[in-house]
């Protein structure tokens, strides 16, 4: 009765040597084409570097005002600006204005981009819908995997940076913004689209002026949820040498310093709370027209 | 019988030539419905092919030859096929199998860009619970045919505001749809297919969602607008009063087939079987049938002095004249005087109250 209690399983030494064979494979790969891999990524970092040290370098009364007036345009209520403004405030005069605006340029980069890629791949998504049911399936899994996971082989191709900690916190991010570009199109009031067959819409007409701007509010919702995906990832990514709020956790979990945990830990959830308000209220404003169209 | 006289006046002349020619139209909806055309054909009815192809008949051998710069009026209950059969004319719908011949041209051979510029050009469509672009404004919705067409903006601005103007929407130009009342997004609607100058106007039940009395405001609207415009009209509803006001013909459909055609006088005075009879029975028929539908013919030598009736009065005009003038008929008279027939008071009540005449 003995194999009831073993479950059987493959020969442990064909499990190593297929485990070996693919890792060697990477490793491999890394080796014969690690400088070309980041010759290729050279732009991406010299980005990088760019916005950090613009916004790291920039006085900081000059970024609390430009921060201040986007929420403005955003919102269009003094409260956000208010809320935004006194968090800013509270981030500086707990020491951590550097670390921060290092965090926002990564969460702000890798939001650009998971948007650049992710609304395109939402309408390819919509649009073909064999395509879709295999994204589908592809978002099921990266939502779900544990995204430790996906830092192996972001480091083992790329190494320990800036670059890597940016690829992985756009991959963890970017599944909410495919999936509600996707729906928000879905979601298109069919007699609107049927007027724009009707008008003599050509595909693209259809999509730029009637699918997309409908889909708005859905796709800032996904928006939102991306931006808040890629400063959760900001502690993970840390692992992985992005600086800023992340690491100062990372180093006080490793530490136990207790209040270095927690005044960065409520930094990166003032900076959440400031992304947050504005891209919501932006949202909102987006919705005052667009909802239901009739009494 | 004097039955043919509601189009016997001079025809306008108008560069509308419009017409549109449909020939043995059939839509089934499903997974084959190609397969099953033949046993449609030959008489299979739209609850058979349900039950045994699980194929839903959508229309079945629509014949309908609909003049330039009429209204056509589409009749029937909900599920009879009205939508199906105005989405084939612009090809929102794809038939089965059939023809529609618009202008010399058959819409269901056109290719994808010769429909598309087919759309822009020819047709514009009005829509039941409207097809407004919620973010865009008054303005920047009627002009929306236009921009889609690549109408220069300013240009395409200036057509919108006289259509705005038309439909009594000034002053509402930068609201925005869900600011206005049904009845006011319908009008701009409305003026979005007129500034598409488009010779063919399909409108689908585009008034039912609205309230009776604002209804009847955009009937006497059409109305207007229509002895100037001179468009061909597809107007569908499931609503007889307005498909007797509005329409020059009308056809009514049930289960995807066509159950009568004819004008307003040939539905009230000889509905084709019980359904249409039922349909007829709750209307006020003082207000649309004519005089014209039951007069009698002259015998050759009428001399007596009677009152003259104008071509064209419907029975509850005429009955009440009659009524003021003490006697009890009157010559019905077209242009000129030109006595055409005889009518008298009991005939005007006879066919008030009875179903079908004589
Ligand atoms: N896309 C479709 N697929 C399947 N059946 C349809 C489809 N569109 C309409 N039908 C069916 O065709 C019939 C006619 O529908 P429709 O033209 O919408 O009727 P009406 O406009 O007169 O209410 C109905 O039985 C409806 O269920
Ligand atoms: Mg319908």
């Amino acid at each position: 009765m003995d194999w009831l209690f073993r479950f059987p399983q493959l020969d442990p030494e064909f499990l190593l040597a297929v485990k070996r064979a693919i890792d060697g494979a990477l490793k491999a790969l890394t080796r014969g084409y690690g400088q070309s891999i980041e010759d290729f990524f050279y732009p991406l970092q010299r980005v990088l570097i760019f916005f950090e040290s613009t916004i790291s370098n920039a006085p900081w009364p000059l970024v609390v005002i430009a921060l201040a007036v986007i929420a403005w345009f955003a919102a269009r209520r003094w409260a956000v600006v208010a809320a935004v403004v006194g968090t800013l405030i509270a981030i500086g005069l707990l020491g951590l204005w550097q670390d921060a605006m290092k965090t926002i340029s990564l969460v702000f980069t890798s939001t650009i981009f998971a948007i650049a890629i992710g609304i395109p791949l939402g309408i390819l998504m919509n649009r073909y819908k064999r395509v879709g049911g295999v994204m589908q399936t592809v978002l099921d899994v990266m939502q779900t995997m544990p995204p430790f996971v996906y830092l192996i082989p972001v480091v083992m191709l790329l190494g320990i940076g800036r670059v890597p900690g940016f690829i992985a916190v756009v991959i963890y991010a970017i599944p909410p913004i495919i999936r509600l570009t996707d729906l928000g199109i879905r979601l298109v009031d069919k007699e609107v689209l049927e007027a724009a067959d009707a008008y003599g819409c050509s595909r693209s007409q259809k999509l730029w002026k009637v699918q997309i701007p409908l889909a708005m509010p859905t796709i800032m919702a996904g928006i939102n949820q991306t931006i808040m995906m890629a400063l959760g990832m900001v502690v993970i990514a840390s692992m992985i040498g992005v600086q800023g709020l992340g690491l100062n956790v990372l180093q006080a979990i490793a530490n136990q310093y207790f209040t270095q945990g927690i005044f960065n830990g409520f930094a990166i959830v003032g900076i959440a709370i400031i992304f947050d308000r504005i891209s919501q209220a932006y949202g909102h404003r987006l919705q005052k027209h667009r909802g239901a169209a009739h009494d | 019988m004097g039955i043919a006289c509601r189009s016997t006046g001079v025809q306008h002349m108008t560069s509308n030539n419009a017409s549109i020619e449909i020939r043995d139209l059939y839509k089934i909806f499903g997974k084959s419905p190609a397969q099953h055309v033949d046993a449609v054909r030959s008489g299979m009815t739209k609850a058979e092919l349900a039950k045994v192809h699980g194929q839903i008949l959508g229309l079945n051998n629509i014949n309908i030859s609909m003049p330039a710069g009429k209204i056509q009026v589409v009749m029937g209950l909900s599920g009879s096929g009205k939508s199906t059969l105005i989405r084939h004319i612009n090809r929102l719908i794809e038939p089965t199998s059939g023809s529609i011949m618009i202008d010399g041209r058959n819409v269901l051979d056109m290719s994808e860009l010769e429909l598309r510029e087919f759309r822009r050009n020819h047709t514009a469509m009005v829509f039941q619970r409207f097809g407004l672009l919620p973010h865009r404004t008054v303005i920047d919705n009627v002009t929306f045919g236009l921009e889609v067409r690549g109408v220069e903006a300013a240009k395409s601005r200036d057509t919108a505001m006289g259509w705005i103007d038309r439909v009594g929407l000034s002053g509402f130009e930068t609201r925005y749809p869900n600011e206005l009342s049904g009845g006011m997004q319908q009008r701009v609607g409305l003026a979005r297919a007129l500034s598409n100058n488009a010779s063919i106007l399909l409108m689908d039940e585009a008034y039912s969602a609205l309230d009776p009395l604002i209804r009847t405001d955009m009937q006497t609207m059409l109305l207007e607008l229509q002895t100037e415009l001179e468009k061909t009209i597809v107007f569908i509803t499931h609503d007889l009063d307005e498909a007797l006001r509005l329409g020059d013909q009308i056809v009514i459909l049930r289960d995807g087939s066509i159950i009568q055609q004819g004008d307003s006088q040939d539905i009230l005075l000889r509905p084709a079987d019980d359904y249409i009879e039922r349909f007829v029975k709750d209307v006020n028929r003082g207000r649309f049938i004519k005089v014209d539908a039951i007069m009698e013919s002259l015998l050759q030598s009428e001399s007596r002095s009677l009152p003259k009736l104008k071509s064209g009065l419907t029975l509850e005009t005429a009955a009440k004249e009659l009524t003021n003038s003490s006697y009890d008929s009157a010559f019905v008279t077209g242009d000129g005087g030109r006595p055409l027939g005889l009518i008298s008071l009991r005939q005007i009540t006879a066919a008030l109250s009875s179903g079908a005449v004589a």
